[in-house]
């Protein structure tokens, strides 16, 4: 890559390790969540009396949150593309977009758990909800996270404009709002459809 | 690879969202419209969820951008084969040491 063409947020040799490093980082964050699938996957049969997967999962609702998530991702990279573009206003408009996408997720993802709790699962019911609520919890945890982290960069872009420092921190967040959906992927298809009867 | 940078429209982005969605929908096809056996399903949905997650490492995340591409390849491919050693170590470990024990 030439200097011209090189997006504003590699330009300088600190914000290539700040991403270089950051994608070191998400792959301890992939060691992470598959300790958390593996505890799962020896755990989801043992429901001792309690509700199954099959029992509680709802399809409609499971697949609303996917959608949300999908198309959330898909907008931070929309930011991403107009953020290249020099182009701030999309680029907020589309953070925002990503921002209340998430936020959807997010609070379709506490009814559910609440409707859990309601059917009799809960954390302690069995070694099947433990699995489930502490892979879905930490992955909704960083949902969370990243709204927080997300909005607070929203504040820097808005006041300091797409400089290289301002578009290597928003680059590095969107490579992480990314990877959370990529986690999700996996919950979709290993714990939900997985669990539900087909 | 031309970059998003000088294109445009995110011509990528919504290719990889359109088969980000039809492969989702697919996966619940598979599993609720079709009569193959439970180990098959899990084949075939556990393959299009790779799929979509290579959708967006390469066309959302761009892990082969920037001078440190390669690293970023050699490091991703490393944490998922430790990724795969957990799961299906743990599984394998505890599901056989159990089976022993009766």
């Amino acid at each position: 890559m030439t200097q011209a063409n090189t997006p504003l947020e590699y330009r300088s040799q600190q914000s290539q390790m700040n991403i270089l490093g950051f994608w070191i980082f998400l792959g301890a964050e992939i060691v992470l969540f598959s300790t958390l699938f593996a505890s799962y996957f020896v755990l989801e049969h043992n429901t001792a009396g309690g509700p199954a997967g099959h029992d509680i999962f709802i399809l409609k609702d499971v697949l609303i949150e996917t959608f949300l998530l999908l198309t959330s991702s898909f907008t931070a990279g929309l930011a991403i593309h107009f953020m290249r573009n020099n182009a701030k206003n999309d680029m907020i408009v589309w953070t925002i977009v990503t921002l209340l996408l998430g936020a959807g997720f997010l609070y379709m993802e506490i009814n559910e758990f609440i409707h859990y709790v309601h059917e009799g699962a809960t954390i302690q019911t069995s070694g099947f909800t433990a699995g489930f609520f502490t892979l879905l919890g930490t992955h909704g945890a960083h949902v969370t996270f990243g709204i927080i982290w997300i909005s607070l960069l929203l504040v820097q872009i808005f006041r300091r404009g797409i400089t290289e420092k301002t578009s290597s921190k928003f680059f590095i967040a969107s490579l992480y709002w990314h990877f959370l959906d990529v986690v999700w992927i996996f919950i979709f298809t290993f714990v939900y459809l997985k669990g539900m009867v087909g | 690879m031309s970059s998003t940078h000088s294109s445009r429209f995110p011509w990528n982005h919504l290719i990889g969202f359109i088969l980000s969605i039809a492969l989702t929908l697919l996966a619940v096809f598979v599993k609720f419209q079709t009569n193959f056996s439970d180990s098959i399903i899990m084949w075939i949905i556990g393959t299009l969820a790779i799929f979509q997650a290579m959708i967006q490492l390469f066309m959302f995340m761009h892990v082969t951008e920037g001078k440190e591409g390669m690293i970023n390849v050699i490091n991703m491919i490393y944490s998922i084969f430790l990724a795969l050693v957990i799961v299906f170590g743990s599984i394998w470990v505890l599901t056989s040491g159990h089976a022993a024990m009766h």
